[in-house]
């Protein structure tokens, strides 16, 4: 009975399967990277990053109607111009970096709503927003595995400089010339899994997969390999648990997913050893040094 | 480490420093020689930090240049505590192995005598016990402890330390200065900027006194006066925002 809810809609349904891979391949790729984007304290960049996809996805979608590459390369782009733009903003004025990604990514999301809604109706606005992790087709689905296996590789390429960058950016810049490697690098990979991210969970909920089950993770474990797979665990758990919610109870799926990975969040904010509670519960006696 | 006294280990020619072109560092020039233990003081906003930053590379010069007998890669920099973020996970082992950067690179892994050589270097610094602590949970002198036993396996013959004894308790400074003084007892030449003028009047041979401009270079007694630490105040004090393009010509040997 269990398990028939459980394995049926995805043994009976090609389109629960391809959301199943599509998650599958967003919580290998995008989940690492949001680990990284939380511990560096850039989960608002991400955020800003996300949104400023929407104008460039748009351009494309305006150009080319709903095509997977122009949206994606739209979207590339765009992402990567408010990035460096950004940073540029808030080193040459008197602007914060948060102040001028805030009226970045509103000036996006406004730019790229207007855009869609030149030509679009209703249905691809949504579809933009939101995104269709149930009717994910071949070609988005090989480019979101696409994106997973790359950013796999270079996680593991430039794990150690990305790591001491993280916390200590002084000492790597004078012991090698990897700073700005993975500096940058490290950027392009966020980009790249948001506009993956985007086509399953739409531009508003990309980030989701990416901070949320990071948080999670890093209330419960202390190492940083740990915390990775853990973080990519939750994001599986909560890409499942989100299809099935929205297969049984007919509720949108995008949602779903990333309701699935708050629920997981707020569990761990609560009951977590760096949780709320966690903190309090843990009573063991302390050392003698 | 053989001393080699014809080449200094460090030599400035009429370098100025600076941000948005006013100058923290102006027209200084001076000989380091190596194996030399130098002390850079100064009041706050002396240009000691930028002097160090642009050393290692991290900042161009606006004029001048300067000359590292060992290069770029010979060059080991202790910037300040607070540059590091202390809440990112990583363990003690780890962040002290990081030293040997130059040996494993981005991709090597440790070879067991280089795991040895991370433990006896905690061990120098008494923190043998603490490889699989997380940074987070270190004090500020146990962290200084911890960069300190980096720097150890960085191996350098020139060491840039920034403030290496701020916000520090007596016990782990005297720690610490006794790990400087082996350095320079290996024939290390030594840069540090420090705060405390009776530390380098007890531990320090040489001095220079920055105020933005060089007051006086040479060895401490002759530096560390009571007229010329006046100068050193007023100097530092005066900041014009409408400062006229500085024309003076370069001239050697000014410090």
């Amino acid at each position: 009975m269990i398990a028939d809810a459980l394995f049926t809609p995805f043994s009976d349904f090609e389109f629960m399967r391809r959301g199943l891979a599509g998650c599958l391949a967003l919580a290998l790729g995008a989940t690492p990277v949001g680990v990284f984007l939380l511990l560096r304290r850039m989960s608002l960049m991400g955020d800003a990053m996300a949104h400023a996809i929407l104008p460039g996805a748009a351009l494309g979608y305006l150009a080319f109607g709903l095509s997977l590459g122009a949206m994606t390369v739209g979207g590339i782009i765009a992402g990567l111009v408010v990035a460096l733009a950004a940073g540029l903003v808030a080193r040459s004025s008197i602007l914060k970096e948060d102040a001028s990604l805030a009226a970045f990514y509103l000036l996006s999301i406004a730019t790229g709503v207007m855009i869609v809604s030149l030509r679009g109706r209703n249905l691809d606005l949504l579809h933009v927003l939101f995104g269709s992790v149930l009717a994910l087709d071949d070609n988005s689905l090989l480019l979101i595995s696409a994106i997973s296996t790359l950013t796999l590789f270079a996680l593991a390429l430039l794990y150690r400089p990305l790591v001491i960058e993280c916390f200590d950016a002084a000492f790597l810049r004078s012991v090698s010339g990897t700073s700005p490697v993975a500096h940058y690098g490290f950027l392009v990979l966020v980009v790249l899994n948001l506009v993956s991210g985007f086509h399953a969970l739409g531009t508003l909920m990309a980030v989701g997969i990416m901070i949320l089950p990071a948080a999670a993770a890093r209330l419960w474990v202390r190492r940083l390999p740990a915390m990775l797979a853990l973080a990519i665990l939750i994001a599986l758990a909560s890409g499942i648990g989100g299809l099935l919610a929205s297969f049984h109870a007919d509720v949108p799926a995008g949602p779903a997913i990333i309701l699935a990975a708050g629920a997981v969040y707020l569990l761990s904010l609560a009951l977590a050893p760096g949780g709320m509670l966690g903190v309090r519960l843990e009573r063991r006696p302390h050392l003698e040094s | 480490m053989k001393r080699d006294t014809e080449l200094p280990a460090l030599r400035l020619e009429n370098l100025t420093l600076g941000y948005d072109r006013h100058p923290a560092v102006h027209h200084l020039s001076c000989d380091i020689a190596s194996g030399a233990l130098v002390a850079i003081v100064g009041p706050n906003g002396a240009g000691k930090s930028t002097l160090l930053k642009a050393l290692t590379g991290e900042l161009a010069p606006l004029q001048g240049t300067f000359r590292l007998k060992a290069g770029r890669a010979g060059v080991a920099y202790l910037p300040q505590q607070s540059e590091m973020d202390r809440s990112f996970p990583v363990c003690v082992f780890d962040m002290v192995a990081m030293g040997l950067w130059r040996d494993i690179g981005a991709f090597g892994g440790l070879r067991r005598d280089q795991a040895e050589r991370v433990h006896a270097a905690l061990a120098a610094v008494g923190l043998s016990g603490f490889e699989s602590r997380q940074i987070g949970a270190l004090s500020g002198g146990q962290l200084q402890r911890a960069r300190f036993a980096r720097m150890m396996l960085q191996d350098a013959p020139l060491l840039l330390l920034d403030e290496p004894f701020n916000a520090i308790d007596t016990r782990t400074i005297e720690d610490l200065v006794a790990i400087v003084l082996g350095w320079h007892a290996e024939g290390r030449t030594i840069l540090a900027v420090l705060h405390d003028l009776e530390l380098v009047r007890r531990h320090f041979p040489e001095c220079l006194l920055l105020a933005r401009e060089p007051v006086g270079f040479g060895p401490t007694a002759e530096v560390l006066t009571s007229e010329r630490l006046a100068i050193a105040r007023r100097l530092a004090s005066d900041f014009d925002d409408a400062a006229r393009v500085c024309q003076r010509q370069p001239e050697r040997g000014a410090a």
